[in-house]
């Protein structure tokens, strides 16, 4: 037989459209199954008291109120340091200087900064702020090692938004008599804010969620914070180790949920703000 | 005895290796609406932003002799490029309204000088949207985006910005380039009734604006000046042959 085996076309077309909402359903299931898991261990947990009492026990009694607090300290310190630092360099990058060698090998390795793993950033916090700068493990040398895992992200997303600023609005605040900073300021900043807030949420996401990095530079203490020197557990450090010596499974989901809902929220809130921001910027 | 407002000795400029001006020599008196003419890549637009220096900003820009703005060279170094610029205005082929509202575009050159041009920016606002002929239409929504006007509206709202850097000069390119009949006569009525205030260069493709609007003409050629003269003698019996076919279509 010469002739192959064809499916008719109308046949293929329906085969291919499974086929593909097949593999859609399956991500999202995946995403469902992750949530329902966690949510249906952990919800029970949640309480007022879970929420604002500290952990007890190792964590066996009480609630979490200290690692919250633990991840929100960290967090701040690292969107802090690094939106500056982040959206500094994507404005040099794009603003200040030609595109050439320089700044190729400023942005590959912005890019291998990105692909390093957690735990080696934790590794460079816990050689560099805990033990050279004597931080030891607290809040400041966690916050600054997230700082520097999430760098390369603000960068990126900063750098993609400030490019996607058409070339004219650039020409025209010059042609009005405004010096190169008036116009990053007033031009060139506002248009590109809606994707550098993005960039910076995605960090936000990520610092919260991050446990690998943190368990070596804040340590793992279970007493609120009181200075940016006090070692400090976070959320996901405090579900690890819950998790892993078998402290507490119920008290480990009940903080995994609260980890994916907080998460969750900080998603929906920057969508909703978005969305009403750029809808007024284009219909004002 | 004309006053000579802007004067370009031996003025050549490069792009890298290219030359797109060659050794240009050229007046413009104070208060005339000087027509560029010439087909595309002739250096048109090129001449227009070695006057404000925005040329600077394209890499491997360069120039050689010299233009004299109120007998000041303007690439002497030590010139205040911003300054510059506010003193000439440009309004681009394509209307750039920049993405806020229409009060906020109008009041952007000014505010960028600091706080002690800031006394009557209302009255600047009218005054000069009234000037572009566009006050009646956007009186009553100066808090809107400017991006929401149409084409020929965003134009003269450019002009208008202009306007508001209260430059001595305004430099045109190709300023209808993109519109509508109607809009093209509107901006051409604005530009006659500025000509007492202003110097006005109008960088046009189109070869009838030129006459219907220039007091003085200007054919540009492969970055050459061609020739220049009274509007009249370039489009009834001009010097060079070249000029002539321009002119009269036979090529560009």
């Amino acid at each position: 037989m010469k002739k192959r085996f064809r499916l008719k076309p109308k046949v293929e077309q329906k085969a291919v459209q499974f086929l593909l909402c097949l593999m859609t359903s399956i991500a999202v299931l995946i995403l469902i199954f992750i949530l329902a898991v966690i949510l249906k261990n952990g919800l029970p947990e949640i309480s007022l008291e879970f929420l604002t009492k500290n952990p007890a026990h190792m964590g066996r009694e009480g609630g979490i109120f200290s690692t919250i607090v633990a991840t929100l300290y960290l967090t701040v310190i690292a969107l802090l340091v690094a939106t500056p630092l982040g959206v500094g360099t994507a404005i040099y990058l794009t603003e200040y200087t030609f595109e050439g060698i320089v700044t190729r090998i400023i942005r590959f390795g912005a890019e291998c900064l990105a692909g390093i793993p957690s735990i080696i950033f934790g590794l460079f916090g816990f050689i560099l702020f805990v033990n050279k700068l004597k931080f030891g493990w607290s809040i400041l040398s966690g916050g600054l090692t997230l700082a520097f895992m999430v760098l390369p992200t603000i960068i990126r997303t900063s750098e993609e938004a400030i490019k996607s600023v058409p070339a004219a609005y650039r020409l025209v605040s010059y042609s009005l008599g405004s010096t190169r900073w008036q116009t990053v300021t007033r031009v060139v900043l506002p248009s590109a804010s809606p994707g550098i807030i993005t960039g910076v949420i995605l960090s936000l996401g990520r610092s919260i969620g991050e446990t690998a990095a943190v368990i070596f530079t804040a340590g793992s203490a279970l007493h609120l914070p009181s200075s940016l020197f006090s070692s400090a557990r976070t959320m996901s450090v405090h579900f690890y180790i819950l998790a892993r010596e078998g402290i507490s499974m119920p008290k480990a989901y009940g903080t995994a949920a609260v980890l994916v809902i907080a998460i969750l929220l900080v998603n929906i809130v920057t969508y909703y703000l978005m969305g009403k921001y750029i809808t007024r910027s284009s219909r004002e | 005895m004309k006053d000579t407002a802007i004067q370009v000795i031996n003025f050549s400029h490069f792009y890298g290796q290219q030359q797109s001006l060659k050794n240009l020599n050229l007046q413009v008196y104070r208060n005339e609406i000087l027509g560029i003419i010439g087909p595309a890549r002739s250096g048109k637009s090129t001449f227009l932003t070695c006057l404000n220096r925005l040329g600077d900003l394209v890499p491997g820009s360069r120039v050689t002799g010299k233009i004299l703005i109120d007998g000041q060279n303007i690439y002497c170094p030590g010139i205040e490029v911003a300054a510059l610029r506010r003193q000439l205005g440009m309004v681009f082929a394509t209307p750039v309204p920049l993405p806020m509202s229409i009060y906020d575009n109008l009041v952007f050159g000014p505010k960028l000088q600091g706080k002690k041009y800031r006394l009557d920016l209302d009255g600047l606002v009218e005054d000069c949207l009234e000037k572009a002929g566009l006050w009646i239409e956007v009186k009553d929504r100066l808090k809107t985006s400017a991006l929401k006007l149409s084409g020929g509206q965003q134009q003269r709202l450019c002009l208008a910005r202009v306007l508001a850097l209260k430059p001595e000069y305004i430099l045109l390119d190709e300023p209808t380039s993109g519109l509508d009949p109607i809009s093209t006569m509107k901006i051409e009525d604005t530009l006659r009734l500025l000509k007492k205030d202003y110097t006005i260069i109008l960088v046009t493709n189109n070869t009838k604006q030129a006459a219907r609007v220039a007091d003085r003409t200007a054919f540009f050629l492969m970055g050459e000046l061609v020739e220049v003269n009274e509007t009249g003698i370039i489009f009834t019996r001009p010097a060079d042959k070249r000029t002539e076919n321009y002119i009269e279509g036979k090529f560009g």
